[in-house]
């Protein structure tokens, strides 16, 4: 799994710890998608969990050359480093008008670790319209300590991503991202593959950290979405700058000094 | 009061000229701070009359952009959620939206009658 690789920069890292996910429009070409189509229909064998990467899927079958495309490997490598294990991975079906809309949810259970993550790539082997009803994520959602369903309350949120996407489109989420498949309203029936991964190395610079202090990584983390609450996006911000000070190894990173005047306790005193 | 008193809300529902047959409508907004003249950031709604069905993201629109903006528009509230203060050493933790406002709105599910 060492071929060609599209390493991220480190603005489009920022992006991923700020937003949780990563989309890469039809990285997948055309004559892959409709063998995708068909591989799915079919279904895919399911794989032990914790199976390293490269022993997970045979060489030259389908989903290794999903993963082998050099944007999608470079991303992968990027976020999860080499050899992740193959968490599980699941076909999602959505027949023509049927289905409901899941909830809003995180999967596996409640997930705090604060200097590491889980990613989960989803693969679109057709173009998906807003009708069709994609994959519902919230940019942003993923810091938050909620269990698993427990935000099925919620609908909607302003700023949510309703999926709409080119086939052979690659997303990779933050596995705590808020997330749920939309209600099917169209009359096709749709496809989506799923496969998590677990790191083995620190997630620490495995990117191409050659452009870290382009001051837009700065712009990156300091974003707000339309559906923080005031007070609690400033929270967002903060424990975004450790992640980051986390992934970078860069312990005097900061946005606007929002941790450093926390963490601001003096030692010295005056005589 | 006999049975026979209190038509079946499927009776009430064939008849237009019977007793009102009240259903609920809730809305529930999410807003920007603890006010609730804030702004709306999130939303969710459940249909009683099941006329509507209502689910996860159905739309990117807020139905008002405030909670004042609900009441000036027939919403009655009748639930926000308690101001807590975060427990000692989880200042920083991020979970659940904040601020939550529960609205009612009851409406005549007979034949032909209001939304």
């Amino acid at each position: 799994m060492e071929n060609s690789q599209e390493l991220l920069n480190s603005v489009r890292m920022a992006r991923f710890v700020a937003r949780g996910s990563l989309q890469l429009d039809a990285v997948v070409p055309a004559e892959m998608n409709a063998e995708g189509l068909a591989v799915l229909a079919a279904g895919v064998p399911p794989v032990p969990y914790g199976t390293p990467l490269s022993e997970a899927y045979a060489k030259g079958s389908f989903v290794r050359r999903l993963l082998e495309l050099p944007q999608v490997a470079g991303a992968l490598r990027s976020l999860v480093g080499p050899e992740p294990w193959v968490d599980h991975h699941f076909v999602h079906i959505r027949e023509p008008h049927g289905g409901e809309a899941q909830g809003l949810h995180g999967d596996a259970i409640i997930d705090v670790r604060p200097d590491a993550f889980d990613v989960q790539l989803m693969y679109y082997p057709q173009a998906v319209t807003l009708e069709m009803g994609g994959t519902l994520s919230v940019p942003g959602s993923h810091l938050r300590r909620t269990n698993e369903s427990d935000t099925g309350r919620y609908q909607n949120l302003r700023g949510q991503d309703r999926l709409v996407c080119p086939a052979g489109t690659v997303v990779l989420l933050h596995h705590g991202i808020w997330h749920g498949g939309r209600r099917n309203d169209s009359d096709v029936r749709r496809y989506m593959f799923k496969i998590r991964f677990n790191p083995r190395v620190r997630q620490r610079r495995l990117w191409d950290t050659s452009d870290l202090h382009d001051p837009r990584v700065t712009a990156e983390l300091d974003v707000m979405f339309p559906w923080y609450e005031g007070a609690t996006g400033r929270l967002e911000r903060y424990n975004r700058i450790l992640l980051w000070r986390e992934l970078t190894g860069d312990g005097d990173f900061d946005v606007d000094r929002w941790v450093t005047r926390v963490s601001n306790r003096p030692k010295e005193t005056v005589e | 009061m006999t049975p026979e008193a209190t038509p079946p809300a499927s009776a009430a529902a064939r008849d237009a000229s019977a007793a009102p047959v009240p259903r609920q409508q809730v809305l529930v907004l999410y807003l920007a701070g603890s006010a609730l003249d804030s702004p709306v950031v999130g939303w969710s709604r459940y249909d009683g009359t099941g006329r509507t069905s209502p689910t996860t993201g159905d739309g990117d629109e807020p139905p008002y952009e405030s909670g004042v903006a609900a009441l000036r528009d027939g919403w009655r509230l009748f639930q926000a959620a308690q101001l807590i203060p975060p427990y000692p050493g989880h200042e920083y933790d991020v979970s659940f939206l904040k601020h939550e406002f529960f609205f009612e709105r009851i409406v005549d599910v007979r034949e032909g009658t209001g939304a």
